[in-house]
C-alpha cells in the first residue's frame, strides 16, 4: 500500500521534476480498485521523499475483475492487497509514474539519464523466499538492500515469520531503472496467484526489463514467477472446496512435479508453475530459459514444451551430480523400455499428470493405443496443452484418449489395455484407500501387465536437503521391503506375478532412487 | 381375419415391395412414434425422401434410432422394403444386440397393385422394373425367411387379408409385474424335500397331504429361484410339491441350470452326467412314466426370470443385470441360468464368476441362488439365497416385501461340495463406480421433495477432492450442508442481527425456535461404531477400525493415524451411554471441532495472520508518512483519520482470529462440540427428531473432551422472549463468540415425496433472487432448516478488517442462491442419512454425499 522514494541529490526537490509530480501537492489517481495518491512527506534541498500510497477497496477489487472471474473464494475478500506492496502497487506505480519510467524529463534531462542516490522503502513487501531472495534480486542491480522479516503474529511466536519483509533499498541508480525494476520485481517477490494477470504481460515484461533483465543472474526465476500462475483462473471450484475444508489451496494442489528441490528455502514447492505453451520465442534461450534444468527451485522453465522433455523437472538433489539426467526422465525411459519389452501395444497411464509419459508413448508407433487418465482436471488441461491436442494430426489423435478418472472408483474405461502404468501414483493414495485402488486396477481393469513405480524411501538419505518425504502430497514412501510386501499381497489377492527393477543408479547401500514393480497376470506370460 | 400378435417389447420388421402398403399398414396399427421408416430417415439426411444416394446414411440413422428405442425398451417398427436377406439380417442382429425378440410382418401384394400405387404417387419416379426386381427378391426370401432368426414371421397375402388384419401386443412371459405378492422367495432346494417342507411350515404354509401342493392362509406366493433338482435325496418329491403349487397358482418357479440339464437328459439329449444329475435320473426312473413326463414338461416350460411387483422385484436363478430385466435373448437366458463368468477357472476347476452384483445399480431388487454362500447377504439391492442346504448348509427364504430372512438347517450333508462351503468370504473394499458420481446427475430426495441436479463440472471438482483426500467412503455417510444467514440487518453497525432471523421464521409460521451457540472451530462429522464387530456389520469395514472423524470435505482431521484413532476412541467411550440409550451400535454425530487452529492453522497463518501482519507493519508507517505530510501543511486530514481507524480495525481483526487459536498437542487441548445426532440404527434422527431431543441427549454426555452447546428457546410471539435471546446473542458475540444458529424447534412438516415421482423438476441454481417459475419461487421460500446470525467482530474474518467502513455497500448482498443451495444440500444430507438408516447399498449413500460436495463448489458468495 505504501512505497517511498527518496533522493539526496541536490537539489533533492528535483525529484518532483523526475517524477512529474509536484512536491507541494497531494495528487490522486483513480484506479479500478481504489485510489493511488502521490505526496511528499519531506521535500527539502537536502532530502526529498515521494510517497505512493494506495487505498485498495477490497470490495471494488473483486468487482473490478468483472463477472467472468472467479469471485467466490473467500481469499479474494480477505487478503493482504490493501496493505502489502503487491502487484497492485506495481501496477499503480507503472501507471502513475509512466513518464518517469520511460526516462523522460524535459526539465532535467541529464538527471533522468544517469544514476542518482536513491532510497526506496517498502514497509510490507510480500516476499516468497524470504529476505534472502530480496537480496538476491536487488543486489545484482546495484542496490544495497536491507530486508527484515516481519513476524506473523507476536501473540503466536511459534508461528514464526510472515511472508512479508520490510525492505529498504539504497543505491545510485537511474530513477527510470529503479521504477521498472520495482514494477517487475514486486510481483515476482510476491509470487501470489495473479487472478488479474493480463494476456499482454509478456510484452510488458520485455519492455520493463529491457535495460537490466537479460544480465540478471536470476532472470529465469524472475521470468517464470512473473508469468507464473496463469492457470490459477480455472481452479475456482477447487479453491472453494479447499476453503470449505479449512485447507490452504496450495497444499491441495495436484502433484504435478515430483522431485525434491535443491534449494531448501524453496522447498517444498507447492505448485510448480506450469509453463504456458504459447510463450513467444523471444523468451526462449536468450531471456529466461536456461539450457540446463533450472537451478534454484526445481520447476519447469517457461518455454518448455513437450518436445523438449530434457528441460523439464527439477535438478536432482545432493547425490545427483551435474550432467546427470533428471530422475523423472530416467524413470519415464525405464517405463517405456519395460512396456516395449513386454510387447504391450495398448497402454493406459493411470495418473498421467501433465502427460509426459503419454507423449513419450505417442511418439513411439509401437504403441497403437494410448490412454491417459488423471483425477485432476487441471493436470489434464495442462496435458492437453502440452501435447498440443488441438493441433495433433488425426492419425496420432486417434491413438490417444485423455479423460478424468479416479483410481478409487471402478471404471470400465480402464479396462482393455495390454498394460497399465502407475508411475509415482500409489504414494499419493492414503494407505487405507489402497485396497480400493488395488481392486480397481488389478481386480476390475485387470490388465495383462501393470507397471508400478514409487520412490524408494531408503534412498532419501542421499538427498542432501531433503527433510521428510519427497513431495508434500506423498502419503507414504516405501522401503524396498515394504514395496515387495505390498506387491506380494496384490499378487496373492488378484493372481498376478511380479518382478522388480531398479530405476536410476542402484546404490549398493540404499538401492535405486525409484523402484519399479512389473506385474503380470498369472498365465499371461 | 388374421390377428397378428407381436411381443410388447420387440422389433417388428415390415417386409414388402415398394407400394405394398407398408406405411399405410404401420400407420393403421402402430403409434406414429413407434414406426421408423427408411423414407423418413432419407429425408432427415438428404432433405429428400427419395434420394437413393443417401440410402446408406439413412440406414445408419435408422439403425441408430431403432437401437436407442430398443435399448429403452420400446416397441419399434421398421418400415422399409426389407426384401433382401442382408437388410433383414442387420435388423435381426440389432434386435438381438438389445436382447429383444424380432417379428416380421410380410405384406405380399400382386405386382400390378404395387406398380399402380407407385404411379399414383408423384414423388415416386421409378419404373415398374424396380417393383419387379423387389418382388423377385422377396419371392426368393419367402421360402426360407422363417429361418432368418425371427421369432415369428406373419405373412399377409393379398390386399384383402392385409386390410382385414389386426395387430395385438402380447406381454413377455417374464413380465408378471401385476403380481404384487407378498412373496416367499426360496433358495436352491436340490432335492431336499424334507428341509423344504420344514421351511414352508416355518413360513406358515400348509402342505397338502401327500406333498402334492401347498398354500398359505395369508395368500402368499412362493417363488423358487430354480435348482429344485439334483444331488439331494428326493428330487421327485420336491418337483411334485412345487409342480402342485405352481399348478394351483401358489408358486412361481424360474429355471435353474440343473432343471435345464435334467430336462435335456430326459429328452434323450447327450449330456455329461455330473454334479448330482445321476441322483435325479435314478430317482425319477423309479417314478411312473406319467410323472416323469409331467416333470419334464414342467421343467421345459420354466422361463429364465420373472419381473414382479411392478418391476420392483426380479427373480432369476443366477441373478440378472439391470440391462437384461424383462428382455429375451439367448444371452439373457444364459446369464439368468449360469451367471456371468470371466472365462477363468479357480483352483477347484470351477468357473470364476464375474461379480455382476457389485456393479449392480438398478432400483429393482434382484433375488437369486446358484452360487452357494454361507450366509445370505445383501449386495447392492441383490441377494443370493443359495445357502447350500444340500451340502449341509441351510435352506433360506426371503420374505418380500419385508426383507426378512428365514432359514432352516440341513438335516445332514447330502452331497459333498467340490469347493468348501465355508471358504473365506470376499471382503469388499467399498467399491464404487465412477458412473455413480461422474457427469450430470439428478438425485431423488425424500425430504424436501423432487430431484436435485448436480452439474458435471461441479462433480469433476468434487471428484478430485473426494478421491485424493476423503476418508473411506464406507465411513463417509454424510457431509454437512451449507447454511444461509438471515436477511441483512439495517441496524447501524450490523450486517447480521437476530431480529431478521426471528422475523423470517415467524413469517414462515414457525412459533418456536432454538438459538444454538455457533462454535467457531472446524465442522466435523463423527461416525462411531461401538466395536470392530459393529463396524464390520454396519459399515462393512473389517480392518478393525471403529469410526472416523472428518471435515466438511470428507478429509480426516489428523494425518497421524494414532491421533485420529485416539479421537475416535475417546468419542466412542464418551458416547457409549448414548448408544445404550438409543439401542444402537453406531452413531453419526454432527459436531464442531475446536479450536479452529487445530485443523485450520495453515489456513489461518497463510490467509488471516498474514493479512494481520501486513496491516500491522504497513499501517503505522503509512500513518507516519501522512503525519509528516500533514506537518508540511499538505491536506491529508481525511486520510489521516481513515488510516488511524484502519489501524484500529487491523487490531480487532487480529483479535478476531486469535480467539479461535490455541495450541493443541495430540488430543490435549482439543474439544468436540456435538450438536446433532444425525443417525443411529434404523433411524435417520436428523430427519425425524426435533432439535430439543438432540440437545437434551447430547447435554448428558459427560467427558472433558465434549464441549456443551449453549442454547436458548424463543417464543417468536413473545417480544420479551425475543429480546432475551437477542441480549444473549449480544453477550455471546461481545465475548468473542462467532454467533448463533437459529432453527425451528420442530422439524418442519414436509410433504413426503414418493421416490420415483419426477413431477417437480429439481431446484437448479436459480438466478439470484429466485426469479424462476412460481414453483421455483415457492421452493426458494421454503423454510430454511436453520439460519446463522454471526457476530460483528467475527465478521471481520469473513468480510475483511475494514468491513465496518463500508457497511452500506456490503448490505447489498444477494442471498437467493445461498438459501437455495442450503435447502438443496440439507435435503441431500437427510437423503444420505435416510439411505444409510434403511440399509441401502454403499453407492446409494455415497451418491447424495458426493452431491453435497459437488454443490459446495458452485459459485456462491463465500462470505454468506
Amino acid at each position: 500500500m505504501l512505497l517511498t522514494i527518496s533522493t539526496t541529490a541536490r537539489p533533492a526537490t528535483d525529484l518532483g521534476f523526475l517524477l512529474h509530480k509536484h512536491p507541494d501537492r497531494v495528487q490522486e489517481f483513480g484506479q479500478s480498485y481504489g485510489v493511488a495518491r502521490v505526496f511528499y512527506p519531506e521535500a527539502s534541498e537536502e532530502r526529498c521523499t515521494a510517497a505512493l500510497m494506495l487505498d485498495v477497496d477490497p470490495v471494488r477489487l473483486v468487482r473490478s475483475r468483472g463477472r467472468s472471474t472467479s469471485d467466490y473464494a473467500l481469499g479474494q475478500y480477505v487478503n493482504d492487497r490493501p496493505y502489502a506492496a503487491s502487484s497492485l502497487l506495481a501496477g499503480a506505480l507503472a501507471d502513475v509514474f509512466r513518464t518517469a519510467r520511460a526516462g523522460r524529463c524535459n526539465a532535467r534531462p541529464e538527471l533522468a539519464a544517469g544514476p542518482i542516490p536513491l532510497e526506496v522503502t517498502l514497509p510490507a513487501l510480500p516476499c516468497r523466499g524470504g529476505p534472502e531472495l530480496a537480496h538476491r534480486l536487488f543486489e545484482p542491480l546495484g542496490w544495497e538492500a536491507d530486508a527484515r522479516a516481519v513476524p506473523l503474529d507476536e501473540g503466536f511466536p511459534e508461528w514464526g515469520d510472515s511472508r512479508y519483509v520490510r525492505l529498504a533499498l539504497r543505491g545510485e541508480v537511474r530513477l527510470a531503472d529503479a521504477l521498472n525494476q520495482l514494477y517487475v520485481l514486486l510481483p515476482v517477490l510476491d509470487d501470489a496467484k495473479h487472478y488479474w494477470i493480463a494476456p499482454d504481460e509478456v510484452d510488458k515484461l520485455i519492455r520493463a526489463g529491457e535495460s537490466w533483465l537479460a544480465a540478471h543472474p536470476e532472470r529465469s526465476l524472475i521470468t517464470r514467477r512473473y508469468l507464473g500462475r496463469r492457470w490459477a483462473l480455472a481452479r475456482a471450484a477447487f479453491a472453494r472446496l479447499a476453503e470449505l475444508g479449512d485447507d490452504v489451496e496450495e497444499a491441495l494442489e495436484p502433484p504435478i512435479e515430483e522431485e525434491p528441490a535443491v534449494s531448501p528455502e524453496e522447498f517444498p514447492e507447492p505448485l510448480p508453475e506450469e509453463a504456458p505453451a504459447d510463450l513467444p520465442p523471444v523468451l526462449g534461450p536468450g531471456l529466461g530459459t536456461p539450457t540446463a534444468p533450472a537451478g534454484g527451485d526445481g520447476s519447469a522453465a517457461p518455454g518448455e514444451t513437450f518436445s523438449a522433455p530434457e528441460a523439464e523437472g527439477g535438478t536432482e538433489a545432493g547425490a545427483e551430480g551435474a550432467g546427470r539426467r533428471p530422475l523423472n526422465v530416467t524413470r519415464r525411459e525405464a517405463v517405456v523400455g519395460v512396456l516395449r519389452e513386454l510387447g504391450a501395444r495398448t497402454v493406459i497411464d493411470l495418473g498421467c499428470g501433465t502427460g509426459q509419459l503419454v507423449g513419450a508413448l505417442l511418439a513411439d508407433s509401437a504403441f497403437t493405443r494410448v490412454a491417459g487418465t488423471d483425477v485432476s482436471a487441471q493436470a489434464l488441461t495442462v496435458a492437453a496443452r502440452k501435447l498440443r491436442l488441438d493441433r495433433m494430426p488425426e492419425r496420432q489423435r486417434e491413438r490417444l484418449e485423455l479423460f478424468q478418472g479416479a483410481l478409487t472408483y471402478a471404471d470400465d474405461r480402464f479396462a482393455g489395455y495390454d498394460a497399465a502404468v502407475l508411475m509415482e501414483v500409489v504414494e499419493h493414495v492414503d494407505p487405507p484407500r489402497l485396497p480400493a485402488l488395488e481392486r480397481v486396477v488389478f481386480g476390475t481393469a485387470r490388465p495383462r501387465h501393470a507397471v508400478v513405480t514409487t520412490p524408494n524411501a531408503e534412498y532419501n538419505v542421499r538427498y542432501e536437503f531433503l527433510t521428510g518425504m519427497r513431495h508434500p502430497d506423498h502419503r507414504f514412501e516405501w522401503t524396498r521391503a515394504e514395496f515387495a510386501a505390498w506387491a506380494a499381497k496384490v499378487c496373492g489377492e488378484y493372481r498376478y506375478t511380479v518382478a522388480f527393477r531398479p530405476v536410476g543408479d542402484d546404490d549398493p547401500e540404499v538401492g535405486p532412487p525409484t523402484q519399479m514393480a512389473v506385474f503380470t497376470l498369472e498365465g499371461a506370460e | 381375419m388374421t390377428e397378428i400378435a407381436v411381443p410388447a417389447m420387440s422389433l417388428v420388421v415390415l417386409v414388402g415391395v415398394s407400394g405394398s402398403g407398408k406405411s399405410t399398414f404401420a400407420r393403421k396399427h402402430f403409434a406414429p412414434t413407434q414406426v421408423i421408416s427408411s423414407d423418413f430417415c432419407r429425408g432427415l439426411v438428404a432433405d429428400d425422401e427419395n434420394d437413393q444416394a443417401a440410402t446408406s446414411d439413412a440406414f445408419d440413422v435408422l439403425h441408430y434410432i431403432v437401437r436407442t428405442r430398443l435399448k429403452r425398451g420400446l416397441l419399434t417398427v421398421v418400415d422399409a422394403t426389407n426384401v433382401q436377406w442382408e437388410a433383414r439380417r442387420q435388423l435381426i442382429d440389432l434386435g438381438k444386440s438389445q436382447d429383444v425378440l424380432v417379428d416380421a410382418i410380410v405384406l405380399d401384394v400382386p405386382e400390378e397393385v404395387a406398380v399402380e400405387r407407385n404411379e399414383t404417387r408423384p414423388d415416386r419416379d421409378f419404373g415398374a422394373h424396380v417393383v419387379r426386381r423387389q418382388r423377385k427378391e422377396l419371392k426368393r426370401s419367402l421360402g426360407k425367411i422363417s429361418r432368418d432368426g425371427f421369432r415369428r414371421v406373419h405373412v399377409l397375402r393379398g390386399v384383402e387379408e392385409i386390410e382385414a388384419a389386426t395387430v395385438v401386443t402380447e406381454k413377455a412371459w417374464t413380465d408378471r409385474r401385476e403380481l404384487t405378492g407378498p412373496f416367499d422367495i426360496i433358495g436352491d432346494v436340490h432335492g431336499c424335500r424334507a428341509e423344504l417342507e420344514t421351511l414352508l411350515r416355518e413360513l406358515g404354509w400348509e402342505i397338502e397331504p401327500g406333498g402334492t401342493g401347498a398354500s398359505h392362509p395369508e395368500g402368499r406366493t412362493a417363488v423358487f429361484v430354480g435348482d429344485l433338482v439334483d444331488r439331494g435325496p428326493d428330487t421327485p418329491g420336491v418337483l411334485r410339491l412345487v409342480m402342485g403349487m405352481a399348478a394351483a397358482g401358489t408358486a412361481l418357479c424360474v429355471s435353474g441350470n440343473h432343471e435345464q440339464k435334467l430336462a435335456r437328459a430326459l429328452n434323450g439329449r447327450k449330456v455329461r452326467v455330473a454334479h448330482g444329475l445321476q441322483e435325479s435320473l435314478d430317482q425319477l426312473a423309479a417314478e411312473p412314466e406319467e410323472f416323469r413326463s409331467a416333470a419334464l414338461a414342467f421343467m421345459d416350460g420354466l422361463i429364465s426370470h420373472y419381473q414382479l411387483d411392478g418391476g420392483r422385484l426380479v427373480v432369476a436363478h443366477a441373478g440378472l443385470k439391470e440391462a437384461y430385466h424383462g428382455r429375451a435373448s439367448g444371452r439373457v437366458r444364459s446369464f439368468a441360468l449360469y451367471g456371468d463368468t470371466t472365462g477363468e477357472t479357480d483352483e477347484y476347476g470351477l468357473p470364476v464368476r464375474y461379480p455382476w452384483a457389485r456393479e449392480y445399480r438398478g432400483r429393482a431388487m434382484v433375488v437369486y441362488g446358484h452360487t452357494p454362500v454361507p450366509e445370505a447377504e445383501w449386495i447392492n439391492n441383490t441377494i443370493c439365497l443359495d445357502t447350500g442346504v444340500v451340502f449341509g448348509g441351510k435352506l433360506t427364504a426371503l420374505r418380500y416385501p419385508s426383507r426378512e430372512i428365514v432359514s432352516v438347517p440341513a438335516q445332514r450333508v447330502w452331497y459333498e461340495p467340490a469347493r468348501p462351503l465355508s471358504a473365506p468370504g470376499y471382503r469388499d473394499p467399498g467399491m464404487l463406480s465412477i458412473t455413480d458420481v461422474q457427469g450430470t446427475k439428478h438425485i431423488e430426495v425424500r425430504h424436501g421433495g423432487g430431484r436435485i441436479k448436480v452439474r458435471e463440472e461441479n462433480a469433476a471438482a468434487a471428484l478430485e477432492i473426494m478421491s485424493r483426500f476423503a476418508v473411506d467412503p464406507r465411513w463417509l455417510v454424510y457431509l454437512p450442508p451449507t447454511m444461509a444467514p438471515p436477511e441483512t440487518s439495517r441496524l447501524d453497525g450490523y450486517l447480521e442481527h437476530p431480529a431478521e432471523a426471528f422475523d423470517e421464521f415467524a413469517a414462515a409460521g414457525v412459533g418456536r425456535v432454538v438459538c444454538e451457540e455457533k462454535h467457531m472451530g472446524s465442522r466435523a462429522v463423527a461416525v462411531l461404531a461401538r466395536d470392530p464387530e459393529a463396524a464390520q456389520a454396519r459399515f462393512g469395514v473389517g480392518d478393525g477400525s471403529t469410526g472416523a472423524v472428518y471435515t466438511r470435505t470428507g478429509r480426516p482431521f489428523f494425518d497421524d493415524p494414532a491421533v485420529a484413532g485416539g479421537l475416535v476412541d475417546r468419542l466412542r467411550r464418551a458416547c457409549a451411554p448414548l448408544m445404550d440409550e438409543l439401542g444402537t451400535d453406531w452413531l453419526v454425530l454432527d459436531c464442531e471441532l475446536l479450536p479452529w487452529s487445530a485443523k485450520a492453522e495453515g489456513l489461518i497463518r497463510s490467509q488471516y495472520a498474514s493479512v494481520g501482519a501486513a496491516a500491522r507493519t504497513a499501517l503505522p508507517e503509512a500513518l507516519a508518512v501522512l503525519e509528516a505530510a500533514a506537518g508540511r501543511g499538505l491536506d491529508v486530514g481525511g486520510l489521516l483519520d481513515h488510516t488511524r481507524r484502519r489501524l484500529d480495525n487491523a487490531a480487532r481483526f487480529r483479535d478476531a482470529y486469535a480467539r479461535y487459536c490455541w495450541p493443541v498437542s495430540g488430543l490435549d487441548g482439543l474439544r468436540v462440540a456435538p450438536f446433532q445426532i444425525l443417525a443411529c440404527e434404523g433411524r435417520a434422527t436428523a430427519a425425524t427428531e426435533p432439535h430439543p431431543w438432540h440437545l437434551d441427549l447430547l447435554a448428558r454426555l459427560d467427558d472433558p473432551l465434549i464441549a456443551p452447546t449453549r442454547h436458548v428457546y424463543v417464543d417468536l410471539d413473545s417480544e420479551e422472549s425475543r429480546r432475551a435471546a437477542t441480549a444473549w446473542w449480544e453477550e455471546l458475540t461481545a465475548g468473542g463468540g462467532e454467533g448463533m444458529v437459529v432453527k425451528p424447534v420442530t422439524v418442519p412438516a414436509e410433504p413426503e415425496v414418493t421416490p420415483g415421482r419426477t413431477g417437480e423438476a429439481g431446484p437448479d441454481g436459480e438466478p439470484e433472487g429466485g426469479t424462476g417459475s412460481p414453483r421455483a419461487k415457492a421452493r426458494v421460500d421454503r423454510v430454511q432448516p436453520g439460519v446463522k446470525v454471526r457476530g460483528r467482530e467475527y465478521l471481520r474474518i469473513i468480510y475483511g478488517p475494514d468491513y465496518t467502513e463500508s457497511l452500506d455497500v456490503l448490505r447489498n448482498r444477494f442471498l437467493g442462491r445461498k438459501r437455495s443451495l442450503a435447502l438443496r444440500e440439507h435435503a441431500l444430507g437427510l437423503e444420505a442419512l435416510s439411505r444409510l438408516a434403511e440399509g441401502e447399498p454403499l453407492w446409494r449413500v455415497h451418491e447424495p454425499v458426493f452431491a453435497v460436495l459437488a454443490l459446495e463448489s458452485e459459485p456462491v458468495d463465500p462470505r454468506l
